[in-house]
């Protein structure tokens, strides 16, 4: 694998750029692996990554239906926080936006992250009460927040109207250390490791069933043809419940239609990210200019990636109400991606019933900014064969024994 | 848009009168059931890629619950129904048979 560096472009530039080689192989698949990863989407190629790095795991295939970074990974709001309530959400989150931070550096590839900081606006007095309680419990985390005043608001973020007449800014949980990037370059720059490090990333490859011996896992059947495997990985986010039910076991999971929206590029008038929770809308402008614009996810099972309207109206309306100024803004482009959402909001990193069969997802609407995060911890168990300290809470076992992560309590909203 | 007919007052409701409430037919266990029979209860989902049997109800109407079936991969309503019934009625299954012939049943 070349190096991108200043040097490569100017050397690139003289021979008209006739030097440069693929990110990733795309190999036919070997008869056996020691280890299979199903989802080549952020969180299954950070997964393989760490899985190398970490473990010294290199005889992987990551396998993906469609193409990489096609699914949830290219349909988000490419917003990565950390300021959570609950100690071990905190703790992986927080991991996951360090890792972010020397993304770039670590993978050789630019990544663009942006720690623009992110905001997210108290407009009741509950939600007041509810983000001084989260700015002292991150001090406890040793995640940086704090909370901040309506002033010191409206001097961040000029275009926001702090007065109403619906719901008033009264104060906001600040994370200055928070940010964006761009969300391909992340796909991309796992896979191109991954690829280096001898691994295959087959797409169009489809899991049509998960064969099992006496309860431990032998392998997959796939539109490619039989593939065996040691350990197998469960990384498929809106999907886990099928892949679970090839492989035998039930999830708590429910897949929900989330969906994002662009304006037309503007001049920059917005250098981080606001949310507002009570009225559901957040926002952020792109590189390009582009006002990116997130709201609530739909409230029943969809696997269609596409949503409903009237979400996306409740939404505009409640940014026009904060954000005066993007009234006249025309909307160029909407999506949906598919979340699996958990009971308790909080993600599954866990061993399953089945021997050797792993399982990661339930990130519901957080899962972009948990990408390096959920990766490490990911590799962590596959590895190891028991999860480490980042995932020791986040196991299926939870459910049954009534341990939640109650993140859903904690932010009263999708998160 | 989703539109739904609720079976009581018989209107034809788009999404934004209805509250949706999650898959229908669970089977309640209570005082007595294993620790597992409650955990499935409370949060195991079949979360099917195909024909879904949810519950609804008419928030902005009529107020009542009732149930549909319906397509999570092309979001097709094969039916609604009333809400005091363990199974989907006969009329329902004939008419998701007719449209999904290849349909196997509720798991």
């Amino acid at each position: 694998m070349r190096r991108y560096s200043a040097f490569a472009i100017a050397r690139e530039a003289l021979r008209h750029h006739t030097g440069w080689e693929r990110a990733w192989r795309s190999p036919e698949p070997k008869k056996r692996y020691n280890v299979i990863v199903i989802g080549a989407g952020g969180h299954g190629l950070a997964t393989a990554y760490y899985l190398g790095k970490n473990y010294g795991i290199r005889d992987i295939a990551v396998l993906e239906k469609g193409w990489l970074g096609g699914g949830n990974t290219g349909r988000n709001t490419t917003i990565i926080r950390s300021n959570y309530l609950q100690d071990p959400s905190a703790a992986i989150y927080e991991k996951s936006r360090s890792l972010y931070e020397t993304f770039s550096q670590d993978l050789n590839y630019n990544a663009m992250f942006s720690p623009r900081g992110v905001m997210m606006l108290a407009q009741t007095q509950h939600e007041i009460r509810g983000y001084q309680r989260t700015a002292h419990a991150n001090v406890l985390q040793g995640v940086q927040t704090e909370f901040i005043s309506p002033e010191r608001v409206k001097e961040i973020v000029p275009i926001i109207n702090v007065g109403g007449p619906r719901y008033p800014v009264l104060g906001a949980l600040w994370q200055p250390r928070a940010g964006s990037a761009r969300h391909d370059a992340i796909a991309w720059g796992y896979a191109r490791a991954c690829s280096g490090m001898g691994m295959d990333i087959i797409q169009k490859c489809e899991v049509t069933g998960v064969r099992s011996e006496g309860g431990v896992v032998t392998g997959v059947n796939t539109s490619k043809g039989d593939i065996d495997c040691e350990k197998l990985a469960i990384v498929v986010a809106g999907h886990s419940g099928h892949l679970a039910g090839m492989a035998g076991f039930r999830l708590p999971i429910e897949s929900v239609a989330l969906q994002a929206l662009v304006s037309e590029p503007i001049k920059p008038c917005m250098d981080c990210v606001v949310m507002a929770n009570t009225v559901h809308g957040y926002m952020s402008q792109s590189d390009k200019g582009e006002m990116v614009i997130g709201g609530g996810a739909d409230g029943y099972n969809n696997y269609t990636q596409r949503g409903s309207f009237h979400h996306i109206e409740e939404t505009i309306r409640a940014l026009v109400e904060t954000f005066p100024m993007i009234s006249r803004l025309k909307m160029m482009r909407m999506w949906g991606g598919i979340v699996d959402m958990t009971g308790d909001r909080s993600p599954i990193i866990s061993k399953t019933p089945l021997g050797n069969i792993f399982i990661n997802c339930g990130w519901g609407t957080g899962g972009f900014k948990s990408i390096p995060g959920s990766g490490w911890a990911m590799a962590e168990l596959v590895a190891k064969g028991e999860p480490g300290p980042l995932a020791a809470e986040f196991g299926l076992d939870r459910f049954k024994e009534g341990r939640f992560i109650d993140e859903s309590v904690a932010a009263g909203v999708a998160h | 848009m989703l539109i739904l007919q609720c079976p009581y007052c018989g209107i034809q409701c788009d999404e934004t009168e209805l509250a949706p409430g999650g898959e229908a037919h669970l089977k309640r266990y209570g005082p007595g059931s294993t620790d597992e029979e409650f955990e499935a209860y409370l949060f195991e989902r079949k979360n099917p890629l195909g024909v879904h049997f949810e519950r609804w109800r008419h928030a902005n109407g009529c107020g009542k619950w009732f149930l549909a079936a319906r397509s999570t991969t092309t979001l097709e309503v094969f039916g609604t129904y009333k809400a005091q019934t363990t199974e989907p009625p006969a009329e329902i299954v004939a008419a998701i048979k007719a449209k999904l012939p290849d349909w196997e049943g509720r798991q």
